[in-house]
């Protein structure tokens, strides 16, 4: 039998891996829980509860065992589930609480560290379920460990609901208040969306859209490292060669989430659904977006041509990406988070990272404005304002757009707060003192945008 | 669980010393994998030995060959990774 390998091909696959932290960040999988309907609500919570144990009873295992077979370490095993505002709909006057616990115990028992579908669409309004939920949330997140939540609140078809922004920042403040002795961490599981995907795998913002068959099987991957890497053993490239550099690294890349979403399929014996593109760093030296960003010339991330070298990075990755899955969905673009990028962390630190650089930095990339921390006394207003600026781009832009923001009860700017794990760290940022409040207080929809004379 | 391929590429990296293909060939001889080609480089400095194995006869799993080779690297100070053909195909081969 022939050798199909070149040593240093072999090499190059072990290097990723081994040195430059390649992973797959994720594999979710999507249950529907829209047969777990009953006018009683704890009847829901079991059936839920019932459902989500015994369909994915094996993924963690399954998850193991492919990540030892082919030596690719697979993260996170998770789990997203139709949107719990749905489900529970049926209910007269029901305490939504009770299924973010019934969430909660089917993680534990099956052993994922996160469950997503805690979540509700309402960008054009609110439902008895909606409402349901969204009364829910700040007490569903301080109760739970592994449940996560996320609301669609604008669309570029429906516009921009402003009532549910307002509700949004008054939610998360509640919720950072519920969650203040762990520094309102309950916020950093709770997405507001703008054109949210129905299959993306990643968490907080994950969920089982209606249009998705009854489950399913995402993966997410994961490479900054990878990247950095090939941006770095090239000082001298232009931009095009650059380019053509990210396009080929991320080809390889996805390959791997392809082979482990479609061998994860089959031994799940449920359907692959999508492999998302994103690159998701982690607070891991290296594997970090803002250092490729640096790498590619910048002396610091958010310093001037920011925007422009994650627009090409963000491009590159999706273009070459695009070519190496069969299916591609959900957020699939570069994160960033800055919490969990160590190189985002020391740029917002040394104060050459801002809100407002990373809000245009938006616009050309996955996802929004995440994993940012703010002062403990920031307005639920000022926190809706910010909800509504990022919703506008998305919405303008026809791109998934989102905010995950916590203001730490008792901090100020330029204090830090320790996340832990996977969630990171993330330095208290400064925001605009000027009051937003009139604004977001008129309340009603901002009309749906005109998509032709587009400039 | 049927696979469409049951090749493993063993990877050895390390100082280079008597023995190594030895040690290797020796544990894959014991549990019936059947060694379909090597090849040895240096690479960066490294001695690195490159085996194409075939398990469809094998009288362990995978799992179990990757925690016997493990054993063995640790033996005789080298790292010796066992991983399914397939993750190799996928990214370098279209």
């Amino acid at each position: 039998m022939p050798i199909n390998f070149m040593p240093e091909e072999i090499m190059e696959t072990m290097h990723m891996v081994q040195v430059d932290n390649l992973d797959i960040r994720t594999i979710t999988m999507g249950i529907s829980l829209r047969d777990c309907c009953d006018p009683e609500i704890k009847t829901v919570a079991q059936k839920i509860y019932d459902k989500i144990t015994q369909k994915a009873e094996k993924l963690v295992q399954i998850g193991e065992d492919i990540s030892k077979e082919y030596g690719i370490p697979i993260i996170n095993k998770r789990i997203a589930v139709t949107p719990i505002s749905l489900v529970g709909e049926s209910c007269e006057h029901a305490d939504y609480v009770l299924l973010a616990k019934a969430m909660d115990r089917a993680a534990r028992e099956v052993g994922v560290n996160f469950i997503g579908g805690f979540s509700a669409l309402v960008h054009k309004g609110f439902t008895k379920g909606d409402e349901y939920l969204l009364s829910a949330l700040p007490q569903g997140l301080a109760e739970t460990e592994r449940v996560c939540a996320s609301v669609n609140i604008a669309t570029t078809k429906a516009g921009i609901n402003m009532d549910a922004v307002y509700r949004m920042g008054k939610i998360i403040k509640e919720t950072a208040e519920l969650t203040k002795d762990a520094d309102g961490l309950g916020c950093a599981k709770l997405v507001v969306f703008c054109n949210v995907p129905e299959d993306n795998p990643f968490m907080a913002g994950a969920f089982h859209g209606v249009g998705e068959p009854e489950t399913v099987i995402n993966v997410g991957v994961s490479g900054p490292g990878v990247v950095l890497h090939t941006v770095r053993s090239n000082p001298e490239a232009d931009f095009g060669t650059l380019a053509t550099l990210i396009k080929q690294t991320a080809f390889k890349i996805t390959r791997m989430g392809e082979l482990v979403g479609r061998e994860a399929a089959k031994r799940l014996k449920v359907p692959f659904g999508i492999v998302d593109l994103s690159l998701a760093p982690t607070p891991a030296i290296g594997d970090s977006v803002a250092d490729i960003l640096e790498a590619m010339g910048l002396e610091k991330v958010g310093g001037h041509g920011t925007t422009a070298a994650l627009a090409l990075l963000n491009d590159a990755v999706k273009k070459g990406g695009a070519m190496a899955s069969s299916y591609v969905g959900g957020l699939s673009g570069a994160f960033i988070p800055v919490s969990e990028d160590a190189g985002m962390i020391k740029a917002a630190e040394q104060g050459a990272l801002c809100l407002d650089k990373l809000e245009a930095m938006t616009c050309v990339c996955s996802v929004g404005l995440d994993m940012i921390a703010v002062p403990g006394d920031t307005s639920a207003e000022t926190i809706a304002a910010i909800i509504a600026d990022e919703a506008a781009i998305g919405m303008i832009n026809k791109k998934t757009t989102a905010v995950r923001i916590i203001p730490v009860p008792g901090k100020k700017v330029g204090d830090r707060v320790e996340f832990g794990g996977l969630l990171g760290t993330a330095p208290v940022m400064s925001i605009h003192p000027y009051s937003s409040k009139a604004f977001i207080q008129r309340g009603g929809r901002i009309p749906a945008p005109l998509l032709s004379l587009s400039n | 669980m049927e696979k469409d391929s049951q090749r493993v590429i063993v990877t050895v990296v390390g100082q280079d010393k008597v023995g190594i293909i030895a040690g290797v060939s020796g544990i894959l001889a014991e549990n019936c994998v059947n060694i379909l080609d090597i090849s040895q480089t240096i690479l960066q400095d490294f001695f690195t030995m490159i085996m194409i194995v075939d398990i469809s006869q094998a009288k362990v799993d995978l799992q179990q060959l990757q925690n016997l080779l493990k054993e063995k690297g640790e033996q005789i100070g080298v790292k010796i990774n066992a991983q399914h053909e397939d993750i190799f195909k996928f990214m370098h081969r279209i």
